[in-house]
């Protein structure tokens, strides 16, 4: 270590950090949270089957919109413009990539993985293993500049779930349609909360006092935007949660409580 | 209850140095900079520490405490168990001069190179007039004490001595952010903050926000805002062209 806190000119301490609470326990938690979701997208997203539930129309966000022949008749709300689909490409792949790329390039996340997964910095005042670094300078990283344009995809994409969990009212009422209602609530709350939205909503202004609206729409945004890391963690959450139970009610390990 | 602290101090300069043990009695409602005069007074007469106000306005003891980095006098005793063992260092991004007191030259160095307030070149100085809504988001900023305890936890630098040149330190791009904001100041900052103070080696992995005895969301309120702000120019076709078009960057 002779880059960072080794550099010949500052105070000689060889430890990397002298911190002692347990630094290392949020990066980890953040590891696991994140390895837990993507295995279970991964293999939720190919396994090609108890995605739609035909009797109430539950549709899970992870094949929406879903666009192929191959789809379960009725579980294409906006038609099947795509012909049929070798198995190994996931119904729902037209907007999963844009859903991870915003997920990805999430101010959030990215804070979240460069701690946890790329350890840069692991914690505040703990030294990274890395012996150089560029930031966002470079590519790919450069990419994450695109993030505005991954917000753009995931607002059309939350109006498609926001269409399935309304689209599923008409077959009446049941456990299952308040956690779609839920999960779409949610997704909004998270997608607007979103730095990009806060900045396009009133944010790239100089005066907000000529712009009276947008600075209403960029204070509104401003008050979600404080819980952006909460609701990133817990869309992910209600976001598998949903489809589990549209999985397990589909496969009939479960029957749907129904309301009415 | 008054009781026997075990404190680990390093002393040193730039050419050596060690954490040093001192036993040392601490008083009910003490700070930590309490114990490092006591030590003074009583242990290490020629112990180097820099302060002034001990009220956490005036940025000087900027320190790092159990290996993070706070202000000595806004730090209290009773954060630690009786039998902790407390430990002092300087900061550990800038050259140390001795004991507890850093060069932050660094600091004034990058302070110089931001332009100052540029107000339309037609008006008065008495005669500015703006908004509250205008200048509020720049406000926040003004709160900063220059502790620099954030460019101090920063990675960039503090990793990476190599990237003090390119990198102005979060401080520093937020006072960019400040003058950008600032509904009367004409200076194009933008461009800059990416060029020459090296916005783009920030990975917004929040550790200033997270140090910064004033609470500012350096972060969330003065670096994100200043990347859309980049991103807008630099890296947005669309919106570069509606600028174009519409000739309304300067709304
Ligand atoms: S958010 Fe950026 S400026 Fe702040 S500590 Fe992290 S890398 Fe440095
Ligand atoms: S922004 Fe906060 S941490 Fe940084 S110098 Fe100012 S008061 Fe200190
Ligand atoms: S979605 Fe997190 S910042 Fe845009
Ligand atoms: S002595 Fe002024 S901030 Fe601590």
């Amino acid at each position: 270590m002779t880059s960072g806190v080794g550099a010949p000119t500052r105070a000689s301490i060889s430890a990397r950090t002298l911190r002692t609470d347990r630094w290392w326990l949020p990066p980890l938690l953040t590891n696991l949270g994140l390895f837990a979701f993507v295995a279970y997208a991964t293999v939720r997203s190919f396994m090609g089957k108890w995605y739609w539930v035909e009797d109430y129309g539950y549709l899970t966000p992870f094949y929406s919109p879903c666009l192929s022949e191959s789809c379960l008749p009725g579980s294409s709300h906006f038609g099947t413009p795509l012909p049929e689909l070798p198995g190994w490409i996931p119904l729902g792949f037209v907007a999963l990539p844009f859903l991870l790329g915003f997920r990805l390039t999430c101010y959030y996340y990215r804070k979240a993985y460069y701690r946890s997964v790329w350890q840069s910095p692991p914690a505040c005042a703990v030294a990274e293993p890395h012996a150089s670094y560029s930031g966002e300078t470079r590519l790919p990283l450069i990419v994450q500049n695109a993030h505005r344009y991954f917000f753009y995809v995931a607002l059309l994409v939350s109006v498609v779930n926001t269409y399935d969990a309304v689209v599923a009212l008409t077959h009446g009422l049941g456990v299952g349609n308040l956690i779609l209602l839920t999960n779409v609530v949610l997704l909004w709350a998270y997608t607007l909360s979103c730095h990009s939205c806060r900045h396009i909503a009133g944010g790239r202004l100089k005066h907000f006092s000529k712009h009276p609206v947008r600075y209403r729409a960029w204070t509104l945004v401003s008050k979600l935007n404080v819980h952006h890391m909460r609701l990133a963690w817990t869309t992910l959450g209600t976001l598998v949660l949903t489809d589990l139970y549209v999985m397990l009610v589909a496969s009939g390990a479960i029957s749907d409580l129904r309301i009415f | 209850m008054p009781y026997k602290a075990k404190f680990k101090v390093w002393r040193g300069d730039a050419e050596s140095g060690e954490l040093r043990d001192f036993l040392v009695e601490v008083n009910e409602g003490e700070v930590v900079l309490d114990i490092i005069h006591r030590l003074q007074a009583t242990q290490a007469p020629d112990l180097a520490v820099r302060w002034n106000c001990k009220a956490g306005k005036c940025g000087s003891c900027s320190a790092e405490i159990n290996g993070r980095p706070r202000l000595l006098c806004m730090t209290r005793m009773s954060t630690f168990t009786e039998e902790e063992t407390v430990t002092v260092t300087p900061m550990r991004t800038f050259p140390v001069i001795r004991d507890l007191v850093t060069d932050v030259s660094f600091n004034y160095q990058k302070a110089r190179e931001i332009p100052s307030f540029t107000p339309p070149a037609d008006l008065a100085p008495g005669d500015y007039r703006m908004q509250q809504v205008d200048v509020q988001r720049s406000q926040e900023f003004r709160k900063c004490i220059e502790c620099f305890l954030c460019q101090n936890t920063c990675h960039v630098v503090r990793d990476h001595e190599e990237n003090k040149e390119a990198f102005s330190g979060p401080r520093f791009l937020m006072r960019a952010a400040e003058l950008e904001f600032h509904p009367l100041d004409t200076a194009d900052r933008v461009p800059s903050a990416q060029e020459d103070h090296g916005l783009g080696l920030c990975n917004i992995t929040k550790c200033c926000t997270e140090v910064c005895p004033e609470h500012i969301a350096i972060t969330d309120n003065a670096l994100i805002p200043m990347k859309e702000r980049v991103a807008d120019r630099k890296y947005d076709p669309v919106v570069w062209l509606g600028s174009k078009i519409f000739r309304r960057s300067k709304t």
